[in-house]
């Protein structure tokens, strides 16, 4: 893998990131230069996000987003419908309640509704694994997976990578602990995907009970004990557990849980440097992470999460917009 | 507490396999010196050892007992005594009683209640599920920081092999050991004893061996997948060897327990409807002793256990069908065990390490061994005294033993709990 990180920041950074790809399902539909690309672009776009810049682009102008969330996440959603609407873009907000879904129409049948309105690009999160590439098939538009079940989540790994180098200034080489519930986590499979991709040294620990089948050919070190998979973490991002997951079916209890897989300033401590630690929300204060260390502004990179997240979802449209176009002009 | 100095016994000590005449000083509850040269000092109290044998203390992985909840049927008190009498140095206890041993507050009871009444070393073992309902697994890793030394669902096995999955899967965090009985309750249901043509004829309904073995199969599969640490406990059946056999070749953290019972006895102490050889697992045929025993003396099974369940004679002196399973155990587990060293089926050191150094290992304990350092939990015995069992002067609250009017050699003469004499004959 070339080292390719200031190629892609440099100069490429001015313009719209370049991908192969009309939709955006997985990372694995990304080269690394695809991702750094993106990173790099949504850098730019960081002053317009937190204010220091005029507030809005035109680059979308006249294109349709449609948000399409079967699953209810008022957090990536409204990313996404930031990042549309500063970008200029049209914004379609649906979500399962509003729409025929609930009335027994299918995914198939809500897709070519869906189609008939020629969107430009498509946001869809949805409970279940590889809904987003079901729906890429049916459509003529863009497709980004907002979240498939326990599938993937692409955009919030890349706001993560985003996250990381402006904190930290680099991803490759940096040693990156992901604990808690990687079996039901979506956010975990795109982070391994990407984070190695970019370089950086991935850990997983988990209960064993919460570790897929086949864990350890992921090209991460998996460990079971914060003790043992916390020291020289240079960040450390906690996922989200559902609490009906903790009554005894994987985990016993939510104490138990908290007690060794919980991260407080105690396990924290065990990296051993000075260590970041994010989450991709929402959190469960008090279970998977201490409301002293999410809230300790030296450590902790929550908020700054969200902020990236606007950054990095214009990156995304306007890639795949301009792929979008650049079809159409062929048509 | 006064050292003590033991001169001339026959030193048998499976974890370094030493089978030798020497002496053992004892100091500050370990073992300070060993061996032919270990000198007497001059403050210490002399037990002359010649013709007698030193072996470690017993570590017996399964001990029922009725506190809290039961205690007309056994205390700590009472079965530390028993215990002790017996040779018994160490007891890991059960968690099935009432309330169950599923919370961290009552592992610390039975740990504060052990040290202050029981006299010999008390472990608790923790329920494996919440209330034992084979359902919700308990919080493995808390329990184990409190003390709790072997997970088990007693003799509830765990019908769902999801649950049991995940807690073998869970536990291997943090290297706990599962104790499992390898039943099927559906096809146990309803049994009293052995499926067989002797049961059939008495009229007795059978619990056949399938019932052990198919679970047995199921449970070292999901050892294997899962990379946990599994006992199964109380094994009684010749097939059940088999898939133990295979895992353990395979590599899979898999072990077996067997009751002194199952290798000492088979289904024919039935023959008189006695209530007293109702065991469960059943006991079963001569062949299936049998094949215990080569089981043992290959390795196979890894630890003998007392098995014992005190029952009161309400429980037990009533129809073959309704009685109760079990028996009161802790006093005849060695000589009983010995049964098999007169009789050259096991080898000595065998036998001893089956109920001393293999069970403290697994169970990571430093106790089980004659070695510098060690904790003296010790035993001093007459190792060819005959004697005749009489179930009455028990000291077990409960009398039931199937070894009653038998004769048995080998003595226990004296006891020792980190250097501190606990019975003397």
């Amino acid at each position: 893998m070339p080292k390719s990180e200031a190629t892609a920041q440099g100069d490429t950074a001015l313009a719209p990131a370049v991908v192969r790809h009309r939709h955006l399902l997985s990372i694995d539909d990304l080269t690394r230069f695809e991702a750094e690309a993106l990173i790099a672009r949504a850098e730019t776009f960081i002053p317009l996000v937190e204010g220091r810049a005029k507030k809005k682009t035109d680059t979308l102008r006249g294109r349709t987003l449609i948000n399409l969330f079967f699953e209810n996440s008022t957090r990536t959603q409204s990313s996404f419908e930031l990042a549309g609407k500063r970008m200029g873009a049209d914004v379609v907000n649906m979500s399962v309640k509003s729409s025929s879904v609930a009335k027994g129409e299918t995914l198939m049948d809500t897709a070519a509704t869906l189609n008939a309105m020629a969107p430009d690009l498509l946001v869809v999160r949805h409970g279940a694994s590889g809904a987003a590439r079901l729906l890429a098939r049916k459509v003529d538009c863009s497709v980004i997976n907002a979240g498939d079940g326990t599938h993937e989540h692409p955009t919030q790994a890349l706001l993560d990578a985003l996250t990381m180098k402006r904190a930290l200034g680099r991803v490759e080489g940096l040693t990156v602990a992901i604990c808690g519930d990687v079996l039901h986590s979506r956010v975990a499979r795109s982070n391994v995907r990407l984070l190695s991709l970019l370089g950086a040294n991935v850990r997983l620990i988990a209960p064993p009970t919460l570790l897929p089948a086949g864990v350890r050919d992921w090209g991460a070190d998996v460990f079971t004990s914060m003790k043992a998979g916390l020291p020289g973490a240079d960040v450390v991002m906690m996922l989200r557990i559902q609490l009906e997951r903790m009554q005894g079916g994987f985990v016993p209890s939510q104490r138990e849980f908290f007690w060794f897989y919980g991260l407080d300033a105690e396990k924290l401590a065990l990296t051993g440097k000075d260590t970041l630690v994010m989450h991709p929300g929402p959190m469960n204060r008090g279970i998977e992470i201490d409301s002293a260390v999410a809230d300790d502004k030296a450590v902790s990179l929550i908020e700054r999460q969200v902020r990236m997240g606007v950054a990095l979802r214009m990156a995304v449209l306007e890639a795949l917009a301009a792929h979008a176009s650049n079809e159409g002009a062929a048509a | 507490m006064k050292p003590v100095f033991i001169s001339g016994a026959r030193i048998v000590d499976p974890a370094s396999r030493t089978d030798a005449v020497g002496n053992v000083f004892v100091e500050g509850g370990v073992i300070a010196e060993i061996g032919a040269k270990a000198k007497a000092p001059q403050n210490a109290e002399i037990i002359d050892g010649a013709g007698k044998t030193l072996i470690p203390g017993l570590v017996d992985m399964r001990v029922t007992i009725g506190e809290p909840g039961a205690e007309h049927k056994e205390t700590l008190k009472s079965a530390g005594r028993a215990a002790a009498a017996g040779g018994v140095t160490t007891m890991v206890v059960m968690p099935d009683t009432d309330p169950v041993i599923d919370d961290v507050s009552l592992v610390d009871f039975i740990k504060r209640r052990g040290e202050a009444r029981a006299g010999v070393r008390v472990l608790p073992s923790a329920a494996l599920t919440k209330h034992l309902d084979g359902e919700q697994m308990t919080e493995i890793g808390l329990l184990a920081e409190a003390g709790a030394v072997l997970f088990s669902n007693g003799s509830r096995p765990i019908v769902d092999s999801r649950v049991l999955r995940r807690a073998l899967s869970y536990s291997s965090a943090f290297g706990a050991l599962i104790a499992h009985r390898p039943e099927d309750p559906y096809l146990a249901r309803g049994g009293v004893a052995h499926e067989s043509a002797l049961a059939a004829r008495m009229g007795l309904a059978g619990i056949p061996a399938a019932a052990e073995y198919i679970f047995a199969e199921r449970d070292c599969s999901l050892a294997e997948i899962t990379g946990g640490r599994l006992l199964l406990d109380m094994i009684s059946a010749a097939r059940t060897l088999e898939p133990l056999r295979r895992a353990k070749a395979a590599g899979v953290k898999v072990h077996a327990s067997v009751s002194v019972h199952h290798l000492t006895l088979n289904e024919l102490e039935l023959n008189d409807y006695r209530t007293f050889a109702k065991f469960s697992p059943p006991l079963r045929s001569e062949d299936d002793r049998q094949a215990l025993i080569a089981g043992l003396r290959a390795g196979l099974i890894d630890v003998v256990v007392s098995g014992h369940d005190p029952r009161p004679p309400e429980e037990k002196r009533l129809p073959f069908d309704e009685a109760a399973f079990g028996a009161s155990a802790l006093e005849t587990l060695l000589p009983a065990l010995l049964s098999l060293h007169h009789n050259d089926d096991v080898p000595l050191m065998d036998l001893i390490a089956a109920v001393t150094s293999r069970p403290a290992d697994l169970l990571s304990l430093p106790q089980g061994r004659l070695s510098v350092g060690a904790p003296a939990d010790m035993v001093l015995l007459d190792l060819d005294a005959p004697f005749k069992f009489d179930a009455e002067k028990m000291l077990s609250k409960c009398k039931n033993s199937p070894f009653d009017a038998r004769l048995m050699q080998g003595r226990v003469l004296r006891t020792f709990v980190g250097g501190e004499t606990v019975y003397a004959a």
